[in-house]
């Protein structure tokens, strides 16, 4: 006890558990697929996470929007079972599947009980190999995703983050978004959900974590009920795109007390040699917490916002150092002052020693924490091997944060940090904000 | 698919129930403070709460917003601390760190390193009764209530809808009047305030801690004694006796026109009883009522509106179950474009009138009966969320005996209990129907670009 209490009030000089407390096996399945578990066998069901690696950048060109709406009718009807039937048989084995799309990915989390996890596996299977792509199902979701569409053409947020977007990467998959357009949707034919469906979930490019009470030798079987009748071949993906943006403010009219301001310009690839050292200087930029400099510079000291952040964007074709806040129409000109202010500084002076060691404590000691429930780490294990992470990267993570010195973080400051490229999309009606300053 | 709809209309879900029973072990110290362990040794992690029993409905009229003002204030100086030191500890210790308000608590917390559990305890003993409140910060700290304002509800229609749904649903209690507040009141929040509040509210005997994670409940109890052991009870606490709804007589409309409105909807709230202590049997079967007839996929609504007449695009039952006084049961409905709101509402009550005539089939009650008993499980995967409803539990008048048999009383409730329970809150409630539109003048609905 008292030992305990010792190290509570002498923290700073302990140091932190090394990396988190979890073993990963590598599995691979009968069938040839590929997956790390954690096994953890005190709760008596078993969390899956599947990133078929490719996701919405895989839409051909002018069918953009096909890859989200196949997604969404992943869960409406499935072999012998129509929408209803399907949503029934989950319900009854008390098992949960989301299916998600994103630009890098289609994703798949599914939590199943050990008690019926082979019949919830065949209702899985079925959803991902047979699609049924009814008729009604079609339409009825083509109109959900026309109203998801409708709603992000009047969300501030949405405006902001598409327009950067369009600016930044135009013609590429990047440069809109993956729901599509309402014309794109209601274009869409039953062949193109098929073809997209084809091409996308495949298991030659799909990444898989597992966390929970199974065996590696029950995981391999598994993996292939779901995924073996899955085609081997993935189709090729586009190619990298750089971000175009010039510096400067963008403003997009729109009705509202308050304003939206997306921020960024082009970023730092995971395999850099100066990744780490940009980590941490996002950390102290705008990084997670209250003691970043953007933080402390727009919204404790001036009261500017409620909250502001930046962050490293590892977007798989086109790396981004992004960020976003909002404020009141007449304050969103001196926040944005602020921010480039602190762009300048940094991109000059660096950061100090002090920031350093406190980035660098609270990135180590935060890292073992996340591991913390098996749907969170399964999720994890399935993002790493998709980035081709290596399966001791958990184990040395720290190590690396650790690593980077002053020096290091000066040095990816001035490289990384470009005042003359950063640019602003402001969406609302904010007051002495003149376009292109 | 429907996942981004739900946040839209700005309805806020309420998780079910805490229904793991596990390893929990209360105990209270001799200054009144209520102290709750649920141990969970995977991680080297705890997560450390403290709840305050007071929230947005205990706030003294005039002062709106007040509660989660001081919750901001909270995280300023002491006479020990200087102002955003006890985040600046939280992360230099790897932690996280953050704080909420709702109607009726007020709660806190860490993450960090199973080890760190001392030091947290011993910071978050100091603000609970050495706050300093600075005339600067506390106007500054003004300024960023109001951006979260204008964030989060003055830049969402939906947001503005829900709080004048809710201004229209309850006649006289708090719950009418926003958590955030209303702007002019914000505006009018001083020092003063803050203070008063603070030395009404804050002390252990109004306080629960909870701690969740790698600990044992021996361990707890020697860190909590020495930390939170030493601050004496408020022998001045007031009792949470807020005013009390009369009987609703008549049913009120309202219509809200917001030139940013997407996808327009109807929704109809009436009061409805909540979980109380002892007596949870009401609540259970209208937890059902909500998932059998709005809930998930297999509902009543979703199978008859979204699937089979494709006369909605969401269409869903809402019911806060857990809370300090009784509160609202909802039906929404999104219809797709072509179908007025005039005739949404009409198909909702279609809707209650075909699932009172028809009644419950039993397959889908078996299905949803072991998807809640299979809840717990699920729940154990997340001791966070176990920590979070138990201090949601705790702070609305219920008590960890009522908190550990929801999940029996779950699972006894019987098709028949919850047709009752349907004849009783649809035998000719009074309601608050609303309409989020936009305006009938579709002018300013353009979006410009200019660089």
């Amino acid at each position: 006890m008292i030992a305990r209490l010792a190290a509570g009030l002498f923290a700073l000089a302990l140091g932190f558990p090394a990396a988190a407390n979890i073993e990963i096996q590598q599995v691979t399945s009968p069938g040839g697929v590929e997956a790390w578990l954690v096994e953890d066998r005190s709760i008596p069901f078993v969390a899956l996470e599947f990133w078929f690696v490719g996701g919405s950048a895989l839409d051909p060109a002018d069918r953009r929007g096909a890859t989200y709406l196949m997604t969404g009718l992943l869960e409406e009807g499935a072999g012998e079972m129509d929408a209803q039937g399907f949503a029934a048989a989950v319900e009854g084995l008390a098992a949960s599947f989301e299916f998600d799309a994103s630009r890098d990915a289609v994703t798949v989390s599914a939590r199943m009980l050990t008690q019926n996890r082979d019949a919830a596996a065949d209702i899985l299977r079925a959803a991902l190999v047979e699609p049924r792509f009814d008729a009604d199902a079609i339409e009825r979701v083509r109109g959900q995703v026309l109203s998801i569409i409708e709603g992000n053409a009047r969300d501030p947020n949405d405006i902001a983050a598409t327009t950067f977007a369009a600016m930044a990467y135009g013609d590429h998959p990047y440069g809109s978004p993956q729901e599509g357009s309402a014309e794109s949707v209601a274009a869409l034919t039953r062949d193109d959900l098929i073809a997209v469906h084809r091409s996308t979930l495949t298991r030659g490019r799909v990444a898989v974590g597992a966390a929970g009470d199974i065996s590696p030798e029950d995981l391999g079987v598994l993996i292939d009920r779901i995924l073996g009748d899955l085609p081997a071949e993935a189709p090729p993906r586009p190619g990298p795109v750089v971000n175009n943006l010039a510096g400067g403010v963008t403003v997009v009219e729109f009705p509202s007390p308050q304003s939206v301001a997306f921020f960024g310009h082009a970023g730092i690839e995971r395999d850099d040699p100066d990744f780490f050292a940009a980590f941490v200087l996002n950390q102290v930029l705008g990084g997670s917490g209250f003691q970043s400099r953007l933080m402390g510079e727009v919204r404790v000291n001036r009261g500017l916002t409620y909250g502001i952040g930046s962050f490293l964007s590892l977007a798989d074709l086109s790396p981004a150092l992004l960020g976003q806040f909002s404020s009141s129409n007449e304050l969103m000109a001196e926040a944005i002052e602020v921010v480039r202010a602190e762009w300048v500084d940094l991109a000059a002076n660096g950061i100090t020693q002090e920031e350093l060691d406190a980035a660098v404590r609270y990135m180590t000691g935060e890292y073992p924490l996340r591991f913390d429930g098996n749907g969170t780490i399964a999720g994890i294990l399935a993002a790493m091997q998709s980035d081709d992470m290596p399966v001791d990267y958990i184990v040395n993570r720290n190590a690396y944060v650790e690593a980077v010195t002053l020096e290091d973080v000066q040095r990816v400051a001035a490289r990384l940090l470009d005042p003359e490229a950063l640019h602003f999309v402001v969406v609302g009606q904010p007051q002495g904000l003149s376009p292109g300053n | 698919m429907l996942r981004r709809l739900t946040l839209a209309l700005g309805l806020i879900l309420t998780p079910m129930a805490a229904l793991a029973a596990g390893e929990v072990e209360e105990f209270f110290l001799d200054n009144g403070m209520q102290v709750v362990v649920i141990e969970d040794h995977r991680a080297p992690a705890v997560t450390h709460m403290v709840w305050y029993r007071v929230g947005a409905a205990d706030e003294p009229p005039g002062q709106s917003g007040i509660a989660h003002f001081v919750e901001h204030l909270m995280f300023k100086a002491t006479d020990t601390m200087t102002s955003g030191e006890f985040s600046q500890v939280v992360e230099a210790n790897g932690g996280s760190d953050n704080a909420f308000t709702a109607q009726d608590y007020t709660g806190y917390f860490q993450r960090v390193a199973a080890d760190r559990l001392g030091l947290m305890m011993q910071m978050e003993a100091d603000r609970m009764r050495n706050l300093r409140f600075d005339p600067v910060e506390v106007a500054t700290e003004r300024s960023v209530i109001l951006e979260e304002r204008a964030q989060r509800t003055d830049s969402s229609a939906g947001a503005l809808f829900n709080e004048q749904m809710r201004a229209a649903l309850f006649l006289n209690h708090p719950y009418a009047i926003p958590i955030i507040g209303w702007r002019h009141e914000m505006e009018g929040l001083t020092i003063e305030h803050a203070q008063a509040f603070y030395d009404t509210w804050y002390h252990p005997n109004n306080a629960i801690l909870i701690v969740a994670g790698d600990v044992t409940p021996d361990e707890v109890r020697a860190l909590a004694l020495e930390h939170y052991g030493p601050i004496p009870a408020s022998d001045t606490l007031p009792e949470r006796a807020r005013p009390q709804e009369p009987p609703h007589i008549a049913d009120r409309r309202l219509i809200y026109e917001d030139a940013r409105v997407a996808n327009p909807y109807v929704s109809i709230q009436m009061l409805a009883p909540v979980r109380e202590p002892g007596d949870q049997a009401e609540a259970a079967a209208l937890v059902y009522l909500a998932e059998i007839l709005g809930g998930g996929q297999t509902s009543l609504m979703s199978r008859r509106l979204q699937n089979e007449e494709q006369r909605s695009l969401y269409a869903a039952t809402f019911y806060d179950s857990t809370s300090f006084d009784p509160s609202s049961f909802s039906l929404v409905n999104v219809p797709v474009p072509g179908v007025s709101l005039q005739e949404a509402e009409a198909d909702l009550w279609r809707m209650v009138d075909i699932f009172l005539e028809e009644g419950i089939d039993t397959d889908q009650f078996a299905r949803i009966q072991f998807r809640i008993e299979a809840g717990e499980i699920y729940a154990e995967d997340d001791t966070a969320g176990l920590a979070r409803a138990y201090g949601m539990e705790l702070t609305t008048g219920l008590s960890l005996a009522d908190s550990d048999s929801w999940t029996d009383v779950l699972a006894t409730v019987t098709p028949e209990d919850v047709m009752a329970a349907a004849q009783r809150l649809f035998d000719d409630p009074s309601t608050v129907t609303g309409y989020l539109m936009r305006p009938s003048d579709p002018q300013a609905n353009t979006v410009e670009v200019s660089q």
